[in-house]
């Protein structure tokens, strides 16, 4: 396929890799953040291209995992309501709540509908007046300026049957979380092509110079993230921390400024509770002042609540690259994509999901010895 | 009363009632005029036409395949079919992989109050052409209407007969390490084409389904005496659960190569859109042959003589006998497990 098949070329990635092998002295241990980027990693088989020393970290960029508790049972709350249609992505619909899930709600007569866009539910919303249509506005700054959108046009619209429950998040502030924990063993970052499409990647340099990491923004096609990998590797290998580009053809430095004006008009930025990492102060959007009436958490009256996760589950060590999923007890075993424990192995950019789809053999193994 | 040369566009029979009603399951006049002027016509044949409660026939000396599946399709329509030609095609399939000669079919209607009368006919005329070119009659049905709102327009199940003139043992355990495994064109574009209808996606191109029977290939196959071990047909859950069953049941290692999997661009492109991956999209007119590696050439020869499988390829093969396990080799030539899908395929965020 035109402009894909060129990013998977097998000769290419293999030259990729001896480069990356020759010029590789010490072990480095590289956070690709995206969940886009983990899919990729395991699915191609990219790590068993590199040397041994080249750990890669999946971090927190899978915005299905980093959706609180909390969150996803306002939203089981919300779509169970009579009179709601509640429009949510594909993949939030298996997410476990405390009790259920969105799939199961549905199954017991709530109206519950995959969208591919936002502005697909403000249509519904025009389409069905009697009924209060709520979306379920998660992910990160890319998908941002599409939630801003669709809560744009609803305002222009006067629609008063449309609402938003929101949970989005930032990446920058997730990365300063997690260099800042004593624990962090990341000494390099691969950016979020699709985010930094959005946003450029002017902030990223601060966060470069504060921590003396390599952050080098990466796409999401075998070859990118090994190009990605081998800009990194050149940084650790001669010392240098800088903020460079690997994926020009999608990002510049400033970004979609269109985008970013959309997000600034409907947003605010707000402190963030992440699944399995805790509050992150400014790490989310949530609507501003002038918006507020498409909050559906005010709208539908939701208090606030903690909900713990099962103590099993050791997701929030596997999102801020502190263990893999074949290290957790319950990996592959009573934790599978059909009986999710935590969020990292319900989406497919989930790295428990990733690892059980791929390569299970570690898991199957403990099965069949258990 | 049969009119053997009429089209789908020939005239609905039943011009007073322009919408299904409860009345027409009811048992009585318009029930007897809707199996009369719609189904009675569209599928007239000796065995149906005696109008009994049970259909009888002889059969010919030796074993006998049966097999029964239901349709539930939405939308009705699709870019490349319909429920009713699915109805005939899923079951021929399923008689045609255990090498069986499809003979009768039954069909059973769910009809929800309200279908028009129309989009009925249309149906009916659609079954009625794919059982007459797959050599097929349809001798006996059921037709029951249900409430509005207690349906989803409408709903069939049909049950197929077949003989089986061959000696061989056509099943999942009869797979043997070396085994070629070939797949019968590409995959993907029945589960693409209903998702971009039912999703409203538009595509610079239109995705046909690939809705259509493979038995005649099968068949000869059988004929020219290759030795098959085992047949799967691609339906839901597409290529990724046919090889997982088939690993199951056997107790085998099966190794595919994503690189020789063909797949259509515009195919392709929407998985990609949607964040799908096409080997677990469902087909309706492809499936998988497990042969031994001797036999290849002559299998292949045979597949590619017919429109239906014509892009038939060997795309892998059995590897030993060993814990039940599908891998397929990345573009990048690194093997990685292929796990059944967990549920319905969800598209990603992003």
């Amino acid at each position: 396929m035109k402009f894909l098949d060129e990013y998977r070329d097998a000769e290419l990635a293999q030259k990729f890799a001896q480069e990356i092998h020759r010029i590789t002295t010490k072990p480095w241990k590289i956070m690709e953040v995206c969940g886009g980027q983990t899919h990729a990693i395991v699915k191609y088989g990219i790590d068993e291209l590199l040397p041994k020393q080249i750990e890669l970290i999946h971090g927190p960029g899978c915005p299905v995992c980093v959706t609180p508790l909390e969150v996803i049972d306002q939203a089981l709350e919300i779509a169970a309501r009579p009179g709601v249609i509640f429009t949510s992505f594909g993949d939030m619909l298996r997410v476990p709540g405390s009790t259920t899930d969105l799939l199961s709600v549905k199954a017991q007569g709530g109206d519950v509908r995959i969208i591919y866009s936002p502005l697909d539910a403000v249509k519904i919303a025009e389409q069905n007046p009697a009924k209060e249509v709520v979306f379920f506005g998660v992910g990160f700054e890319t998908t941002a300026p599409a939630t801003a959108m669709a809560i744009y046009q609803a305002a222009q619209k006067g629609l008063k049957n449309f609402s938003m429950l929101i949970s989005h998040v930032l990446v920058p502030p997730a990365i300063e979380a997690l260099m800042s924990s004593p624990n962090c063993q990341v000494q390099a970052f691969l950016a979020a092509g699709h985010v930094c499409a959005v946003m450029g990647y002017e902030e990223y340099f601060p966060l470069a110079k504060k921590y003396r990491v390599p952050i080098v923004v990466t796409g999401f096609e075998p070859l990118d993230v090994l190009h990605g990998i081998l800009l990194t590797v050149q940084q650790l290998e001669s010392g240098r921390a800088e903020v460079e580009n690997q994926y020009v053809r999608a990002v510049s430095r400033a970004g979609n400024q269109s985008a970013q004006d959309l997000v600034k008009k409907v947003f605010q930025v707000v402190p963030r509770k992440w699944r399995g990492i805790g509050e992150i102060p400014q790490s989310g959007l949530g609507l501003n002042e002038a918006y507020s009436a498409f909050d559906a958490a005010k709208k539908f009256k939701l208090t606030d609540r903690c909900v713990d996760e099962p103590a099993e589950c050791v997701a929030g060590l596997i999102l801020q690259g502190l263990k893999k999923p074949h290290e957790c007890p319950v990996f592959g075993t009573r934790c599978t994509p059909e009986h999710p424990f935590g969020a990292t192995m319900v989406s497919s950019e989930g790295a428990c999901a990733a690892y059980y789809r791929y390569r299970r053999q570690g898991a199957k193994e403990m099965v069949v010895a258990s | 009363m049969s009119s053997p040369n009429f089209s789908a566009t020939c005239p609905l029979p039943i011009s007073q009632y322009p919408h299904v009603l409860m009345a027409h399951g009811g048992g009585g006049r318009l029930m007897h005029r809707l199996l009369e002027d719609v189904f009675g016509k569209a599928f007239s044949n000796p065995l149906l036409d005696t109008r009994h409660d049970s259909a009888q026939f002889n059969v010919p000396l030796g074993r006998l395949a049966m097999t029964t599946d239901s349709y539930v399709v939405r939308p009705i329509f699709f870019p490349g079919g319909d429920i009713g030609s699915m109805a005939v095609h899923g079951t021929v399939n399923d008689l045609a992989m255990s090498g069986a000669r499809p003979l009768y079919l039954s069909s059973a209607f769910i009809i929800e109050e309200g279908l028009p009368m129309e989009t009925l006919w249309r149906v009916v005329c659609s079954m009625r052409d794919a059982a007459k070119k797959c050599g097929v009659q349809i001798i006996t049905g059921d037709t029951k209407v249900v409430d509005k709102g207690k349906g989803d327009g409408l709903f069939i199940n049909t049950t197929g007969l077949g003989v089986l003139a061959h000696s061989l043992n056509i099943a999942p355990q009869n797979v043997q390490p070396g085994d070629a495994v070939i797949v019968s064109g590409d995959l993907g574009r029945h589960g693409m084409a209903i998702m971009a209808v039912r999703e409203g996606l538009e595509f610079e191109s239109q995705i046909e389904s690939d809705s259509a029977a493979v038995h005649e290939p099968v068949l000869e196959l059988i004929k020219a005496g290759v030795e098959i071990h085992c047949l799967r047909d691609l339906t839901r859950g597409g290529l990724a659960s046919a090889l997982n069953e088939i690993a199951e049941a056997a107790g085998v290692k099966i190794a595919i190569e994503q690189n020789a999997v063909p797949v259509r661009a515009d195919v392709s492109a929407a998985c990609e859109i949607l964040g799908l991956d096409v080997l677990h999209v469902a087909n309706e007119g492809r499936f998988v042959a497990f042969v031994p590696a001797q036999e290849v050439e002559s299998a292949l020869a045979i597949l590619r003589r017919h429109e239906v499988s014509e892009n038939a390829v060997v795309i892998g093969r059995l590897v030993e006998k060993a814990a039940p396990l599908v891998t397929v080799k990345s573009t990048l030539g690194v093997s990685r497990i292929l796990d059944m899908p967990s549920g319905e395929q969800l598209p990603r965020i992003c």
